[in-house]
Order: C-alpha cells, then sequence, then structure tokens
C-alpha cells in the first residue's frame, strides 16, 4: 500500500520569496528602463500600466557554454528523408539560422517581462526623484467632497428630517407611556352617550356616569399631556462629507524654446512637467494641458511640438503670458476651473521685459492661478554661482518680487534631475491643504 | 453475464479520481510490476498536488526542499508566463530520486492519467533510480531530502547573520560552476547529514560561545602574529592542492584565500546538490525510456486483464503517442532528438530482438538475439548502462531505419553541412557511435581544469580549457563565469584554451584585463 498524501491544501506561494528576490534582482533594470520611458514617451502615459521587458544583463545566469558554429561537430538527426552519405547541404543564411542548437535556449530569456501597475511605476519614478514617502502620500489624495448618508442626528435642518425614524420613535414612547388610543376615548365616549340617553336613568347608571366621564377627563389630559410627536421622537439624516474627486484642472506649460534651451534643459523641463502632471491627474477627475512655446512670440501647441521642435528666435517671456491670459479667458473661466502653471525658462529674457511681466502676474495671472510654479533650467557649473537667490537672471530677480507678495507662486533653479523634488516639496507645503476645498 | 464479469473486473469507471480508485489502481500495477517486470523498486509516497504547486516544484529544479535564491523566481515567472500564454503543458508528474520515492501527480489529470503516471514515475523511475549503477554509486536516496533540509536551513540562517546579499553574491558564483562541480571519476563520500550538521551546529555554537564583544576592543598589538598564522595557513593549503582539478568548485571550497567556512559550506552545498543530479544528467534517455517502457507494457497488461476499459486505453495511448512523438529534422516543431522516444524505441527493439530476432539481429546481437528473456536483458541494461553507453551496445540497425536516423557533420569553416552516414550498410556504425557521443558528457561538456595557483605569491589562479575539435566557449558567458570564479576566489583568474591535438594556445584571458563588470 502506497503512501498518499494530498498535499493541494499546502500553502501555495512557495516561491513567494524566490519572486520576489528576483523583482528585486531586477528593479535597477526596471527603474532605469521606467526613466528612459518617461523620458522618451508621452507625458500623458507616464503613470498608466506599462510593460517593461527587461534586459537579460543583471538577471542573467552565466555558465561555461560552447560557442555555437565553431569547430566541428557531427550531430545526429532523425527522418531522413533524401540525403545520400556525402551529401552537402549548404550552410543556412546567418538569418535563417535553424535555432537547433542547444546553447541558444537562452534567447527565450529574452522576452521577459513585468507588467507594472501604475502604482508601482510611479513609485519606482518617484523613488529616482527622491520623493519621501509623506509627499508620495498627499499625491495620492483627493480633495473635494460629496455628502454620503451616514445614520441619524438629533439635530438638523428641518428639510432632511426621517419621517420613518421619527414615527418609530415616538410610536415607541407612546406604547411605553401609555399614551390614550383614539379607539379607547371613542368607546368610552359611546358608552357615556348611550347612559345619558336613558330617560329615567338608575342609581348605578349616574354612577357610571360619573365614572365615565371621569375617566374621560383623564384620558383627555392625558393624551394632551403625551403629544404624539414629541420633540426627543425627531431624527435627521445625518449627512458625512465623503471625499471625491475634484472636477476640472488646467496646466498651463510655458517654456522657452529659444536657442539657448538645448536638450539637457528640455529632458530637465520634461521630468518637472511629468511631475507636476501626475499630482494634477491624481488630484482631479480631469487634467487639461496647454502646452504654450515661446520665443519672441508664443503660441500655444502640441506636446510633441513643445517637446521636440526646434525655433529659435530672441526672448520675449511676456508673450507666452498674454498667451496664457487669452486661453484663459476663451477657455477656462477661472470659477470653473483650478488654474495651474509651470514655467520653465533658463532665465535670459530681452531688457524691459521682465518689468512687464511681473505687472502681468501681478495685475492678472495670480488672482486667476493656483498655483505658479517658476523653474529655471541653470548650468550645472553655474549651480555654485547661483546658490544664494540674491544673484541671478534678470528673469529671476523680477520674478522674485511677485515671489515676495504671492505666497501661491514658487521659484527655484533646477541643475540636476534630483533638484526636481524640491520643488514638489514646495508645492505641496505650499498649497492650501488638502483638506474641505469648497 | 460475461459483461458484468467484465465490469466487475475494472479498476474505475468514472473519469474523476478519488483515492480509493487510485490505490486499488495502484495495487493492480504494482502485481504486475514484481510478477512480470520483475522491478526492485523504492517505497513509494504519492502525493497530490495544484498546478500552481507544480510550477512552484518546476522552478525549484524539482525539489520539494530547496533554498531560495532569485534564479529560482526568475524561473517560476517565465514558466507560469509560458504556461499562463498556453504555450507550454506542464507535466503529468514529477518524480524525487529519494527513499522512499516521491511521485506527485497533478490534481488537474483524469483517473486515466493518474494510472498511467502511476506506473510511469512510481514504477519505472523508481525502479531506474534504485538500480541503475550511477544512482547507486552517486546519489544517496536514503539523504537527499534531510539534506536539503538542512542546506535549506543552513542558508536561511546565513541570510540572517551575513544578510541576503552577501549569500545571493556566493550563490550566484557558485550556481555559474555547477557544471563543472562534479567528481566524475572519484567516488564521493558518503553523505550523513545528522554528522553534517552536528559539525556545522558544533561550529556555529563554538564561535557564538566564545564572542565577546570585548576582544573588538583590544588594541591591535599582535599584529605581526596574525600574518605567520595566515602564511603556515597557507602554506598548508599549497602543499594539499592537487592538480589538476576539474571540480572548480571544490577546489575553490577547498583553497580559496579568501572565503570564511560560512562561504565555503555554501559552495559545498551546492556542489552536493550538482552532484546528485550528475547521474540525471547522464541518464537522460535511459531513464525516460525506463520509464515510458514500463508505463506501455503494464497498461497493455492492464487492458488484457480487462482491468481498464476501451475508452481508458484510448486516453492512456493518446497521451502516450504524444509522449513519444518525433518531429523530423525539418519539422518546425523538431527541437532535437526525445529522449522519450529514442529511450522506449530502443527498448521495444530490444524485446522484439530477443523474442523474434532477424538473421540481422543475430548478426549484430549474438549475447542476447533470440534469448527469449527480453525482461532479464533489460533489467540488466537499466542496471548497468548509462545513455552513452546503452546507445553504443543496444542501437539496432532496424531502428536506425526505423527512425531514419542520420549523422550530419558541421565544420566551422565549410560552408556546408555534410552528410556523413545514413541508414544504410556503410552507415550504421557511424550513427550509432555519433549517437552515442553526442550521449557523452565527456564529450559535451567543456574540458575545464584548475592547473595552478599560487597561495604563497601571487595569487593568481590558472584555468586551462583543452579544447576538442576547435570548439570553443561563448565569449561573454565565459566573460561573466570567470568574473564570478574571481569573486570566490578574490584574486586574479587567468583562463587558458589549448587546443587538445595540437598543444596550441588558443585563447587567454584574465580577469585583470576583463576590468570590471559593467
Amino acid at each position: 500500500m502506497p503512501n498518499f498524501i494530498d498535499r493541494r491544501l499546502n500553502p501555495k506561494d512557495k516561491s513567494l520569496g524566490n519572486r520576489q528576490r528576483f523583482l528585486r534582482r531586477a528593479r535597477d533594470e526596471l527603474k532605469r528602463a521606467i526613466n528612459d520611458r518617461v523620458r522618451s514617451g508621452k507625458i500623458e502615459t507616464a503613470d498608466q500600466d506599462q510593460i517593461i521587458p527587461i534586459p537579460r544583463k543583471g538577471i542573467g545566469e552565466p555558465t561555461f557554454q560552447r560557442a555555437p558554429h565553431t569547430g566541428r561537430r557531427e550531430e545526429v538527426l532523425p527522418g531522413n528523408k533524401t540525403f545520400g552519405t556525402g551529401d552537402r547541404i549548404p550552410r543556412p543564411a546567418a538569418g535563417g539560422g535553424k535555432g537547433s542548437d542547444p546553447s541558444s535556449s537562452g534567447d527565450g530569456e529574452d522576452d521577459f517581462q513585468f507588467v507594472l501597475s501604475r502604482e508601482e511605476v510611479l513609485d519606482l519614478f518617484f523613488e529616482d526623484l527622491e520623493l519621501p514617502d509623506l509627499v508620495k502620500h498627499n499625491l495620492k489624495e483627493v480633495v473635494t467632497f460629496r455628502p454620503r448618508r451616514a445614520g441619524y442626528t438629533m439635530s438638523g435642518n428641518p428639510t432632511s428630517i426621517s419621517v420613518g425614524r421619527t414615527m418609530f420613535n415616538s410610536f415607541g414612547r407612546r406604547i411605553a407611556l401609555r399614551r390614550p388610543k383614539q379607539a379607547e376615548i371613542d368607546d368610552l365616549a359611546a358608552e357615556l352617550k348611550k347612559l345619558e340617553g336613558e330617560r329615567r336613568p338608575s342609581a348605578a347608571t349616574l354612577q357610571r356616569i360619573m365614572v365615565l366621564r371621569e375617566d374621560l377627563a383623564t384620558l383627555a389630559r392625558r393624551r394632551k399631556l403625551i403629544p404624539y410627536i414629541d420633540p426627543i421622537d425627531i431624527r435627521f439624516n445625518r449627512f458625512e462629507p465623503q471625499p471625491v474627486p475634484n472636477a476640472n484642472a488646467v496646466m498651463f506649460c510655458l517654456m522657452d524654446v529659444s536657442g539657448s534651451m538645448g536638450e539637457r534643459e528640455k529632458d530637465l523641463a520634461k521630468r518637472f512637467f511629468v511631475l507636476l502632471h501626475l499630482f494634477l491627474k491624481r488630484r482631479y477627475e480631469k487634467t487639461d494641458i496647454v502646452f504654450i512655446r515661446h520665443t519672441h512670440e508664443a503660441s500655444e501647441v502640441d506636446e510633441d511640438t513643445f517637446f521636440y521642435s526646434t525655433q529659435s528666435g530672441g526672448t520675449v517671456v511676456s508673450t507666452a503670458l498674454e498667451e496664457m491670459l487669452r486661453v484663459i479667458r476663451e477657455r477656462y473661466p477661472s470659477k470653473d476651473w483650478n488654474i495651474y502653471a509651470a514655467q520653465a525658462s533658463d532665465g535670459d529674457n530681452i531688457p524691459n521685459d521682465s518689468e512687464r511681466c511681473v505687472s502681468i502676474l501681478d495685475k492678472t495671472l495670480m488672482r486667476l492661478c493656483q498655483y505658479y510654479a517658476y523653474v529655471e533650467i541653470i548650468d550645472e557649473r553655474e549651480s555654485e554661482m547661483f546658490r544664494h537667490a540674491d544673484n541671478g537672471t534678470s528673469l529671476w530677480n523680477a520674478y522674485r518680487e511677485v515671489g515676495a507678495e504671492w505666497p501661491n507662486f514658487a521659484m527655484t533653479r533646477i541643475a540636476k534631475p534630483s533638484d526636481i523634488y524640491p520643488v514638489f516639496h514646495e508645492l505641496f507645503a505650499k498649497a492650501p491643504a488638502p483638506a474641505k476645498r469648497g | 453475464m460475461e459483461n458484468r464479469a467484465k465490469s466487475s473486473q475494472l479498476l474505475f469507471t468514472s473519469s474523476d479520481w478519488n483515492f480509493d480508485d487510485l490505490s486499488r489502481a495502484y495495487e493492480a500495477i504494482k502485481e504486475i510490476a514484481v510478477d512480470e517486470l520483475r522491478l526492485d523498486f523504492y517505497p513509494n509516497q504519492i502525493e497530490v498536488i495544484s498546478s500552481e504547486q507544480m510550477l512552484d516544484a518546476y522552478s525549484s529544479i524539482g525539489m520539494p526542499l530547496m533554498y531560495q535564491h532569485w534564479s529560482f523566481g526568475k524561473h517560476f515567472v517565465h514558466e507560469s508566463n509560458l504556461y499562463r500564454k498556453g504555450r507550454m503543458g506542464l507535466a503529468y508528474e514529477l518524480v524525487i530520486n529519494s527513499n522512499p520515492c516521491i511521485t506527485y501527480l497533478m490534481e488537474e489529470n483524469t483517473m486515466a492519467l493518474q494510472t498511467l503516471v502511476i506506473a510511469h514515475a512510481s514504477f519505472g523511475h523508481n525502479h531506474f533510480f534504485k538500480n541503475n549503477y550511477l544512482f547507486q554509486q552517486w546519489t544517496d536516496a536514503g539523504a537527499i531530502l534531510a539534506y536539503m533540509e538542512f542546506a535549506k536551513s543552513y542558508i536561511a540562517r546565513c541570510e540572517e547573520r551575513y544578510g541576503p546579499a552577501a549569500v545571493e553574491a556566493v550563490l550566484d558564483a557558485a550556481h555559474s560552476l555547477m557544471p563543472q562541480a562534479v567528481f566524475r571519476y572519484r567516488r564521493r563520500p558518503r553523505l550523513s547529514v545528522e554528522r553534517e550538521q552536528a559539525r556545522i551546529r558544533e561550529r556555529l555554537e563554538h564561535e557564538e560561545r566564545t564572542f565577546s564583544d570585548l576582544w573588538r576592543t583590544l588594541p591591535q598589538a599582535p599584529e605581526a602574529e596574525a600574518p605567520r598564522g595566515v602564511e603556515t595557513d597557507m602554506s598548508e593549503r599549497q602543499s594539499a592542492i592537487e592538480y589538476p582539478e576539474e571540480n572548480l568548485l571544490y577546489f575553490l571550497e577547498k583553497y580559496s584565500p579568501v572565503l570564511k567556512s560560512w562561504q565555503r559550506e555554501i559552495l559545498r552545498i551546492v556542489r552536493v546538490i550538482a552532484q546528485y543530479f550528475y547521474p540525471q544528467r547522464q541518464t537522460k534517455v535511459m531513464n525516460e525510456g525506463c520509464a515510458t517502457f514500463t508505463h506501455y507494457t503494464i497498461m497493455n497488461r492492464l487492458f488484457d486483464k480487462g482491468q481498464i476499459s476501451e475508452g481508458t486505453m484510448l486516453e492512456v495511448l493518446q497521451n502516450h503517442s504524444n509522449v513519444v512523438f518525433q518531429p523530423s529534422f525539418d519539422d518546425p516543431r523538431y527541437g532535437g532528438l526525445n529522449p522519450y522516444t529514442l529511450g522506449f524505441n530502443m527498448m521495444r527493439d530490444i524485446q522484439r530482438i530477443c523474442t523474434e530476432p532477424t538473421a540481422e539481429d543475430r548478426d549484430w546481437f549474438p549475447d542476447f538475439a533470440g534469448n527469449g528473456d527480453w525482461c532479464g536483458t533489460l533489467l540488466d541494461a537499466w542496471a548497468t548502462h548509462r545513455d552513452e553507453s546503452f546507445i553504443r551496445q543496444f542501437l539496432s540497425p532496424a531502428l536506425i531505419r526505423d527512425m531514419r536516423l542520420f549523422s550530419l557533420q558541421e565544420e566551422a569553416s565549410d560552408p556546408y553541412y555534410e552528410v556523413t552516414a545514413i541508414h544504410d550498410e556503410r552507415g550504421y556504425e557511424r550513427v550509432r557511435s555519433r549517437l552515442a557521443d553526442n550521449y557523452d558528457v565527456g564529450v559535451t561538456q567543456p574540458d575545464i581544469q584548475a592547473v595552478d595557483a599560487d597561495l604563497k605569491g601571487d595569487r593568481k589562479l590558472r584555468i586551462k580549457h583543452t579544447v576538442h575539435h576547435g570548439t570553443t566557449l561563448q565569449e561573454d558567458t565565459r566573460n561573466e563565469t570567470l568574473r564570478y570564479i574571481q569573486r570566490l576566489w578574490g584574486h586574479e583568474v587567468s583562463m587558458v584554451g589549448i587546443d587538445g591535438t595540437t598543444d596550441k594556445t588558443l585563447y587567454e584571458v584574465s580577469t585583470k584585463d576583463l576590468g570590471e563588470k559593467t
């Protein structure tokens, strides 16, 4: 008799530890792949599920292996049909290799693919940017509230009275305090009437009438004292505010694309915009992005043009602000939209225009915007020189005035990718607390 | 009346299995296996598992207990991807060379399939494990499960003490040397898990008992003495080395100047596992052939005795023919010779030669053709051969014709392949001997040996690769592997490729020139 054992109920995930180890091992590769992807991909897709193929490097298991097609070897194959001894078969072209070589079986591992959820993508992406957990937590939050039924309360406004609940309470109270019923009174009244109607009432009847009258009076008094509905019976429907994603947001991306902005500057700007976009997308049901680029004149463009086309010319920053103002007036009334703006520039501007920018911001734009971030992209070598906020380009100096006046205006310099994070830290610290808003 | 008598003999009628049916089928199979096939096997332990668990078992190279390593996770992901996409079916069973012999059955199998699998694994493979000389010589079926238990907990303990990253570094390197971690000629020392465990435990406990944090605070006065200790240690080791050594992992374990004792122990564990699987690598055709032949014979006997129905037999045959399906070399499905087919065909052929030989068979196999005792002939072959010698002795011209085998030579310098032998009078010998060569691990594995290490001098380790027939190594994996060896050796490692016939140096590579891992 063999020993039969039913193992089906044993815990299943025996290899869970191994899989986690594998993921940890592959993590660096994944991170690199995601960063590449975000840099090269469209902004909008940055926080969708991603299928990431990972190359074998880092997860390979090398051993000493015979190189295919070297030296002399003789193999035995089945299914000969027409060959005779001494026949020669031309070597197949390199592209159409036979693939029957055992050592090429490792190729199958090339298609190792991970499907990462957007949470995982964001985690990996933020990790690279050194966002603290606190910030990640905020990102995941939602902002506006909608009332939701949540039991009953003793107080409230008359429109939310819960009739059913109120009657339920009053009924219980009436039974408990033995409030006389209408039928009871009617019975007594009928009997009284009948007795009173007798022509020649006996002494007993008169006695009975007296009792009945007294009883009726008592009952009437009780009914008066114990009301049908007492204020303590009344219940109101209770509503709790439930967080729901806020409605509409629009982000304006303003970028200087004049000749001085190179690939590096654009890459940094793009990373910045990706993050800002993610933030908005998580807070609001719908985020519109408006791309505005400018040289000496500004225009609204699509994403591809925004990042990849080169256009050169002088730099007049105020044109971008005016363009933004125009778009807001046309399509995004500020009472319906949360308006965010991010401006990236290398800080160059023609003389006298910076003052104009300040006045546009001061007079109109800052009143309309929820938040305005100015990011100046500088050379890494300059970052030392510009460490103090006092020194800077003409635009920087001009914007400092705006920053002093408006709490929802932030300005920072970025020299390398890891600098982007402080900007967001500021954003979260300064933005109205993610509690109730309207 | 006759019908009823027949149906009452059936072992089972439903296609769903249950434990009663299983044990009835088991007993019936055992009767045939013992009385008619004269099989001799370890006691059986049959375990039913789900497909998820089967994938788990797959990824840990088929062992029920295994230490944790990312590469097993990688295989799991890979295989479950294939499985989910439907590109790979799972094996119906998995069998472990242990005493008692553990067979895993998948719960999804039908009753017919379970019967087939029990005959295949619990009797076919089991008999082979117990009786083949390689398994007897190299593996210790009684001790392996306990040893794996020890290995698993030892490595888990190391991870706790030294951190998973440090353990992983050693395991990565050790795994890459697994093919070079077997003794091919020397008898391996007998495993005694209890002794092993006691030894390790004692050492650890001693370390823990004598550990005192105070020592760390002592001034480093006896500095001058320490190197002398190391020096004598090294010269002792140096004189103990025997060259050449082809078991690289053993060599590193014993003589590496940098490894700590727990790291040596891990190398030892990996080495023991590699050695345990060494016979399986050499007997794939025979092992599978033996199991397939066993299930085929037993199922047919069950059917003849009226113990299984026509429907069951049909299902069995369908599965059987899937298992032994051999596409031709020009078929897109072709992926090498199917060991099941080759083994099964050869054993059926031996059966035929024993019972109804032709003149040709009498000519080629005078010692057993027509002896009538196919069972005894097979039992003897199973016990005393490995793939290479089995093919060299038993592959008959009739089977070469049947499978239309031909041998094809590839010379790197020629723009063509040449057909060197086909299934004709001139070709039989050559086809047979080339096929045997292809199953000889001595020929298929690269010949790599540690030849020199100067422990007292620059500590450079020299490895020699003897190149046969001009077949070199793939450069990228070779360099990666050398880096791993350097990790274990701690100093420069160089490898030289020498042509086996001309003694010419074909290449020379050193970890010094490889640079850091990119």
